[in-house]
């Protein structure tokens, strides 16, 4: 697969490491009264969906980015690559 | 040697002789020939063996879809089996070996499997093997295994190399037919960068096989005029020998090139194949089609060959299958094979024609309405029995018998992403889906356009169109007048007389009787078909027999072919050598080796080394005089216990930390707080997965308020990087903190023992003071030694003893290392290894890997008062979950042998006296064991349940795998100086 990346343009996904469902970037809130239920769903209640997927990915073998990819799991189409750290900072200022 | 059907004229080099062997008799051919057309040549049709029924087997078709003339090649390293005959380019003093058979080709004992023919059906291993179930594994599967397959391999190893390449292009072009070269005609001349890959060693597809394809010219004089074009444009790479093996994401395929499988070696520095991955803005496939044969009983003699295929070996070999060939068709292409037989004067006995309306054949007897129903030939094919339209039965002598039942569009690529063929009545065949992979188009014959003016127009078109997608304008080519004719095929599967059996997969021996028995057994959909009677799943991947299996199941349903299923395909597209997918990724160069700056001082020292990940460390130094390992290891150990040892450690993860958040993001990275760290001191810390499970630990030392430098454990360096780029990234980006690997950037080397100190002050320079006073335990700082040489200082104890570690730029690591050894002479330093380390931090119960074994909680480490409850890090609300906070859990704790001599076994589970050994009395495991030189016996670390309430206690070491049991009293796991007294000296 080829992943557009917003900074260094098209590359193989061979230099990347794949995590899986970007969920991962809304991590539970510690103080929360039912925190231990919401880490739990958090680490282990993921969907699998057939269609599109929003993911992690890392450039490990390139400039160490972080990357939320919208991927399509039956097609591998490609719709969205953005930088995970952005993303992250939008949650950030909506809180 | 006289070549007795070989004919004049064709592409063969004649200048050019060649000598080879088959089943060690000369042959001779000439360059350009395959081994099949050379073996054809020399009037040698029988082949093979097939493979269940050992029948006799010759060539059936001209490139790679072969199912039969599978031959071994070479010998010793290079030995090679399964190789098709057909696309093996034949060399001077090639010798190939037929497979399957035994003692020879011509009396193969198996034999006997074909008059056990109604016994070995579908399904007969499923049935038969069933029981007695203990057998399976002692008699049927040996016999079967001996009794399958069909080469053989060397067991030398390859001597060739193999190499991966990649290339860019804006046009990739599978194939060089009629459409391929008009789209790469089309595309060069537009400017475009294009890829032209061919699988034969020719370019130019039917254009070199066929010999009427234009009106004014030969296909050959055209292709060769093409060639000169594009060979001459820069932005052309035009690629033979190289077969796309598949159709993979994004424009990106998978192409094998071989570059020296037509010679008997590679020349010095080139390796046998090189594996490309193309990466093509827009590929069109040009494959072209594969002729199908119409199956009727016994329908797999040597001789009895496909129409175009015997077209290709007379037009392009010379080469005659038979000195009589007779015709059995479908349509109007099998009386081309006739009409080019008889232009180089090979005698036709009989074209016969299921169609009642057949065109007229000049110069050979046609038998309209007519079908072969039977054959006759020991070893080769002698005659073919007919029934003509009007019920009469007749026999015709031939060597060969040339069938065409219509012509399959190639479509396997466009099947590679979920796309399914579809159905065209016209040509009665599966043309690509129009779901086709990204980037992809079909052209000619591949498309179901089978006339050589409707695919070379089509390729133009093709390519044009998927250039303006790329906004590349191209330009019309003018092309050459070429025929045009329609096939006017009559659908026509396999003659239904006989009681005999009928051929459909040739490689896997199934037949129309098979596909008969899964239709009766309920085993109707083409998933199940294939499965049940192994059609298809040969290592053609039924080219030539998928297509006719459904035509034969539908014919039993009474259902429409696309109502019956279709067919797909999967990559590669054809066979590809397990060497080729390799590389040069082989033996030492599946991963990089990895040597810290000092490696060549410890080879000096003799140093024996181990690998730790891709890192080669030192195991061990020994000494002359020393016997075994374990006298070198209790020595080192005792160095460093009594005086100074100095230890290789830059292997560590390195990992700096900047910004003016670095201590809060240390604070969430790690279980233990951080914030508080002062400057220019280090502390241990903990790491923890999101689910509670300690993953690693190391330090952090603060040389600044806003820098740290963290060390991670060997092993874990890339994870905790790559998680803490995570956190860093994706959790807290609103903190200020940048990360960089240092690995690699810091050779350092852990100084440990009651004499480092006086070591060390010869090495660091005067201004800096390492007093304890100065620099007490868990101290760190930016130093310079050796006059002026900037270095990195840290008060930290693996060991358990007074221990430093240092670290300098790793250019400097090889002169450190030869430095402080110089300066501990007078101390009586010595290095020690990893093998010592072991000891050393077993001795004071120190947790490695072994005890952070992806299953532990710091709890269960003894260390659960780190994990910080008044801070987020990732780890800590799961941690407190409850069966990971069980108070009666498995608890760290150190063990001896109750009788000293005894020695403990990592890995032995731990029983409680009085009980069985069983699973459910299980009470822990040892994690790590060694012997202490310190205490002069074996001792060992690991988890009991509830460990800390049960010193004193003495339970079984039982290692069921040796049948070994030893009793160990339960102890701190603080073997050596619990206080601590030492470090802190």
């Amino acid at each position: 697969m080829i992943i557009n990346h917003p900074l260094l343009g098209p590359r193989d996904s061979q230099e990347f490491s794949y995590l899986g469902d970007a969920s991962l970037l809304d991590r539970p809130d510690w103080h929360d009264v039912s925190a231990l239920q919401k880490f739990h769903d958090y680490l282990y209640l993921r969907d699998n969906p057939a269609g599109e997927h929003r993911e992690l990915w890392y450039h490990e073998a390139g400039d160490r980015s972080w990357l939320v990819v919208t991927r399509n799991t039956l097609t591998h189409e490609i719709s969205k690559v953005e930088l995970a750290q952005d993303v992250a900072d939008r949650k950030d200022h909506k809180k | 040697m006289t070549q007795l059907n070989r004919l004049n004229g064709g592409l063969i080099s004649r200048g050019s002789p060649l000598n080879f062997t088959f089943d060690g008799k000369e042959y001779a051919g000439y360059q350009g020939d395959t081994l099949a057309s050379a073996l054809l040549a020399n009037g040698v049709r029988l082949m093979g063996r097939s493979f269940k029924y050992h029948r006799p087997r010759g060539v059936i078709a001209s490139g790679s879809e072969e199912p039969n003339a599978l031959v071994e090649l070479r010998t010793r390293g290079r030995q090679e089996p399964n190789t098709r005959a057909t696309v093996t380019e034949l060399f001077g003093g090639l010798s190939a070996r037929s497979q399957n058979r035994f003692p020879s080709l011509k009396h193969d004992f198996m034999a006997i499997n074909d008059r056990l023919s109604n016994f070995l059906s579908a399904g007969f291993y499923y049935k038969t093997f069933m029981w007695p179930a203990p057998l399976w594994e002692k008699l049927y599967e040996p016999i079967i295994r001996k009794a399958a397959g069909l080469g053989s391999v060397s067991l030398d190893p390859d001597p060739d190399t193999y190499e991966h390449g990649y290339l860019h292009c804006d046009l990739l072009i599978v194939g060089s037919g009629p459409a391929g070269l008009a789209a790469a005609l089309t595309a060069a001349r537009a400017g475009a960068r294009v890829v032209l890959a061919e699988e034969d060693f020719e370019m130019g597809g039917r254009l070199i096989a066929e010999s009427s394809s234009f009106v004014n010219q030969s296909g050959a004089e055209w292709v060769a005029g093409v060639l000169e074009e594009l060979g001459a444009l820069p932005n052309v790479r035009l690629m033979k020998r190289a077969t796309v093996h598949g159709a993979y994401d994004h424009g990106t395929y998978g192409v094998v090139e071989r570059v020296a499988d037509h010679l008997a070696e590679p020349p010095a520095g080139t390796p046998r194949q090189i594996h490309w991955r193309i990466y093509a803005r827009k590929a069109v496939l040009c494959a072209g089609a594969t002729e199908r044969p119409i199956a009727f009983e016994n329908n797999d003699r040597p001789g009895i060959m496909l129409a175009g295929a015997v077209r290709a070996y007379v037009n392009r070999w010379a080469a005659a299958p038979a000195q009589t060939v007779a015709v059995f068709t479908n349509n109007d292409d099998g009386h081309r094979t006739a009409k080019d037989l008889l232009a180089k004067d090979v005698n036709v006995s009989a074209v016969i024609d299921v169609r009642h309306d057949a065109p007229d054949v000049d110069g050979a007897e046609l038998f309209k309405g007519a079908q072969v129903v039977d054959s006759t030939g020991k070893l080769g094919l002698e005659s073919v029995k007919l029934r003509l339209s009007n019920g009469e039965i007749r026999t015709i002598d031939c060597g060969a018998l040339a069938v065409s039942g219509g012509w399959n569009p190639n479509v396997h690529l466009t099947c590679h992403q979920r796309g399914r063929p579809i159905w065209d009545d016209e040509i009665a065949a599966f043309v690509p889906d129009t779901k086709l992979p990204v980037g992809l188009s079909v052209a000619g014959a591949a498309n179901g356009v089978f006339s050589t003016a409707a695919a070379l127009k089509t390729g133009m078109k093709t390519a044009k169109k998927a250039l303006l997608d790329l906004d590349i304008q191209a330009p019309t080519v003018a092309l050459p007048e070429a025929e045009d004719s329609a096939m006017n095929l009559k659908p026509f599967w396999f003659v239904k007389e006989g009681r005999g059996r009928a051929w459909l997969d040739y490689q896997n021996d199934v037949t129309v009787k098979d596909v008969r028995l899964a239709h009766q057994e309920g085993y109707k959909s083409p998933e199940h078909l294939k499965r049940y009677t192994t059609l298809g799943m040969a290592t053609d991947q039924g080219k030539t027999a998928n297509v006719l299996g459904l035509a034969v199941m539908s014919e039993m349903t009474g259902a429409s072919i696309p109502e019956t299923g279709t067919t797909i395909f999967r990559p590669p597209y054809t066979p590809i050598a397990l060497g080729t997918l390799a590389g040069s990724t082989t033996g030492r160069h599946l991963a990089p080796t990895r040597k810290t700056p000092s490696h060549v001082w410890a080879q000096e020292l003799g140093a024996e080394f181990v690998e730790a990940g891709n890192w080669l460390r030192a195991r061990w130094f020994k000494k002359p005089g020393e016997k075994t390992w374990q006298e070198t290891v209790n020595r080192e150990v005792t160095t460093v216990r009594s005086r100074v040892g100095l230890c290789d450690v830059s292997t560590l993860g390195k990992i700096d930390v900047q910004g003016t958040d670095a201590a809060e993001f240390l604070n969430k990275v790690y279980a233990n707080a951080f914030a508080k760290l002062p400057v220019g001191k280090t502390r241990y810390g903990l790491m923890l997965r999101e689910d509670g499970i300690v993953y690693d630990d190391g330090t952090a030392a603060r040389l600044a308020e806003d820098h740290f430098v963290v060390t991670t454990t060997t092993a874990n360096a890339v994870l905790v990087y790559r998680n803490m780029e995570f956190a860093r990234q994706c959790l807290w980006p609103e903190l200020d903190v940048q990360l960089i690997s240092t690995t690699e950037a810091w050779a350092q080397y852990a100084v440990a023992g009651p004499r480092s100190r006086d070591l060390l002050r010869k090495i660091v320079d005067a201004e800096f003071d390492i007093s304890n006073e100065a620099f007490p335990f868990m101290a760190c700082g930016e130093i310079t030694v050796c006059g002026g040489f900037k270095a990195r200082l840290f008060r930290i104890s693996f060991s358990g003893e007074l221990a430093y570690e240092i670290a300098v730029p790793r250019r400097y690591g090889d002169a450190l290392i030869r430095a402080l050894m110089a300066a501990g002479e007078e101390f009586g330093v010595a290095p020690y290894g990893t093998e010592a380390l072991d000891v050393l931090r077993i001795e004071k119960g120190h947790a490695i890997g072994n005890e952070l074994n992806g299953t532990t909680t710091a709890l269960n480490l003894g260390l659960g008062k780190m994990v910080n409850r008044k801070k987020d890090c990732i780890g800590q609300v799961l941690s407190t979950r409850e069966e990971l906070a069980d108070p009666e859990g498995l608890r760290l704790v150190g063990f001896k042998p109750v009788n000293r001599t005894d020695k403990i076994v990592g890995g032995a589970h731990l029983m409680n006296k009085d009980e069985p050994t069983d699973i459910k009395n299980d009470q822990g495991y040892i994690t790590s064991a060694g012997f202490s030189a310190t205490l002069g016996h074996s001792i060992a670390i690991g988890f009991l349940k509830n460990g800390s309430g049960r010193i004193g206690e003495l339970v079984r070491a039982v290692n069921p795998l040796q049948e070994s049991e030893i009793e160990v009293e339960v102890v701190s796991a603080h073997f050596v100086d619990p206080e601590g007294d030492r470090l802190r000296a």
